[in-house]
């Protein structure tokens, strides 16, 4: 396959200029993920009210997959309720990985040509695994939504 | 044999990647495989497949002459001094687990010390941190110098009486460094510890005569000389091999078995519970045999030569910064471009049909030591020519170029 298939625009604009890049000083929930192939750590932040994502943030060094994937994520849930941040993460996980043929709406069809490699399903979707596992952690304990953050 | 011969010798390097003539860049995780080696194999499954060591048949009797056969191509390619000094293991991992557990697991009290460097290969680490957790001894780790090299006198500075176990690379998977293990063995010994040596690194690359390093212990896989996967060998001095506790109880390694107890064998039988991987063992004999042929010292200048090229070309490029030490390389050059993560420069580079390794070569501390995440990592063997340098420094620049543009 050609190399711009892999690595789109979108891709390599996302890479250069990561958006929402850093950590919250109060996020709700927070979670480090490692991808053990690489060395790869992820941290990421988000601040919860009212039952959607007001904010999020990812902090850490991936590369140019996991950034641009990391960075549209963060994008794309900002402002959505908790449950359609769930689906959002998700529907991109399966469509990567193969379980669904349809990438969930939005600029995540770029990330296509990753399906391809699966050396590289790991970069794309450790974003996603860290906030569905941040949303887990606030839901099971929802007493405390300000926990202090995990980095492990 | 010219390179160009060695090369005719190995039937992957005929195939194309995407669209490009293969160049083979990642040795150092696994060499490729030379059709004598292949035939080998293949051999044992078409003529003579049966169990070693038990069976009164034709094929048996064949099947254990070739596994015995490949036991003695060991032994004397390591300079070893008996066949029952060789003990066949699955590779490295498990010949350094061996160690760990069998002879430190069984030696080491409270207090005892395990000395070795913070760029082991996990391999060389994580079973010495289980066996010190388990006996109550203690890790110390040799300071590495500025480029990452290790000298004597680092290795002096943690020594003490308490040093029950060195424990150390022989070539660098990341740094490509050679240790000097008959001086540090020598050490070792001066303060009564054994001198164990993962030569997963150099076994494949320079002659490693165990004699001639006092080594009491050296582990290393077949895979990365050109052997099958799978399979690899551990060299134990008879008198502590004698004091080694097996990993694996079954089948072949008893002498007796009563209902409640049972004896076992003597060394190296001892420790080859189980069938084992006898097609991967006469591969094994087949690859030393191949090298043997094109002559270990030859390989070992050829490797430098390569590995010193490449740091020069590499050098010149822009954006690129290279670990380890600028001179004396044994077979390969880890890197970083700058601006451009590891996995990304491969990516780009196997588009162009050059295969390199990125990531943390199971080096981790080593990692935290350089202060990065992972590596680009170009590794050479008997095969590699300087048109393969070529080709990867052609496709680096390309690399700067797609993400920084140019």
């Amino acid at each position: 396959m050609e190399l711009d298939e892999l690595y789109r625009e979108v891709i390599l604009d996302h890479n250069q200029n990561p958006r929402r890049h850093g950590r919250l000083t109060d996020p709700s929930a927070s979670q480090g993920l490692y991808n053990p192939t690489c060395g790869d750590r992820i941290t990421v932040d988000v601040q919860v009210r009212d039952e959607k994502v007001a904010d999020a943030a990812f902090d850490g060094h991936g590369c140019s997959i996991s950034t641009a994937s990391a960075s549209m994520l963060m994008d794309s849930i900002v402002g959505q309720p908790l449950d359609e941040a769930r689906r959002t993460a998700r529907g991109f996980i399966d469509f990567i990985t193969g379980r669904r043929e349809e990438p969930p709406p939005g600029e995540w069809d770029s990330l296509a040509g990753v399906r391809r490699f699966a050396s590289r399903v790991k970069c794309a979707t450790l974003a996603h695994n860290a906030l569905l596992q941040a949303l887990d952690e606030l839901q099971a304990d929802p007493a405390h939504p300000e926990s202090p953050p995990k980095d492990d | 044999m010219a390179t160009k011969t060695i090369r005719e010798q190995y039937p992957v390097l005929s195939r194309q990647v995407n669209g490009h003539r293969l160049v083979y860049l990642d040795s150092a995780a696994t060499a490729l495989k030379p059709q004598s080696v292949i035939d080998a194999e293949r051999a044992y499954y078409e003529h003579y497949t049966a169990n070693v060591h038990r069976s009164v048949h034709t094929l048996g009797e064949e099947a254990t002459g070739a596994y015995e056969a490949a036991r003695g191509r060991v032994r004397s390619f390591l300079n070893a001094g008996a066949d029952d000094e060789i003990v066949f293991t699955h590779g490295a991992t498990e010949g350094l687990n061996l160690v760990a557990h069998g002879y430190g697991g069984t030696h080491l009290q409270p207090g005892d010390e395990i000395v070795m460097t913070p760029a082991e290969h996990h391999s060389n680490l994580v079973p010495w941190q289980q066996v010190a957790a388990r006996t109550g001894a203690r890790l110390r780790f040799v300071e590495l110098g500025a480029d990452g090299t290790v000298s004597l006198d680092a290795v002096r500075a943690v020594l003490s009486p308490r040093t029950r176990v060195v424990s150390m690379f022989h070539s660098s998977n990341v740094l490509g460094t050679v240790n000097p293990i008959a001086d540090i063995a020598r050490e070792a010994h001066r303060v009564g510890a054994v001198m164990v040596v993962d030569g997963a690194q150099s076994v494949p690359h320079m002659p490693v005569d165990v004699a001639a390093l006092d080594a009491d212990f050296l582990a290393f896989s077949a895979h990365k000389l050109g052997g099958p996967t799978g399979v690899g060998a551990l060299y134990g001095k008879r008198a502590l091999l004698a004091e080694t506790a097996p990993l694996y109880f079954g089948g072949e390694m008893i002498e007796q078995v009563e209902r409640e107890h049972s004896t076992f064998k003597a060394p190296p039988e001892r420790f080859e519970g189980g069938t084992p991987h006898i097609a991967g063992v006469i591969g094994l004999g087949a690859a030393l045999t191949f090298l043997s042929e094109v002559g270990m010292e030859r390989i070992y200048q050829h490797d430098r030569e390569l590995a010193a090229l490449a740091y020069d070309r590499l050098a010149q490029v822009d954006g690129i910064e290279i670990y380890g030490p600028d001179h004396d390389r044994q077979s390969l050059v880890a890197f970083n471009v700058k601006g451009v993560h590891p996995h990304d420069v491969a990516q780009v580079l196997d588009a162009r049909g050059i295969a390199v390794r990125a990531g943390h070569h199971c080096c981790q501390p080593l990692m935290s030591w350089l202060d990065v995440g992972s590596t680009v990592r170009a590794s050479f063997y008997l095969y590699n020519e300087p048109d393969d340098i070529e080709a990867l420094v052609e496709g680096l620049q390309h690399t700067v170029r797609f993400f920084h543009g140019a």
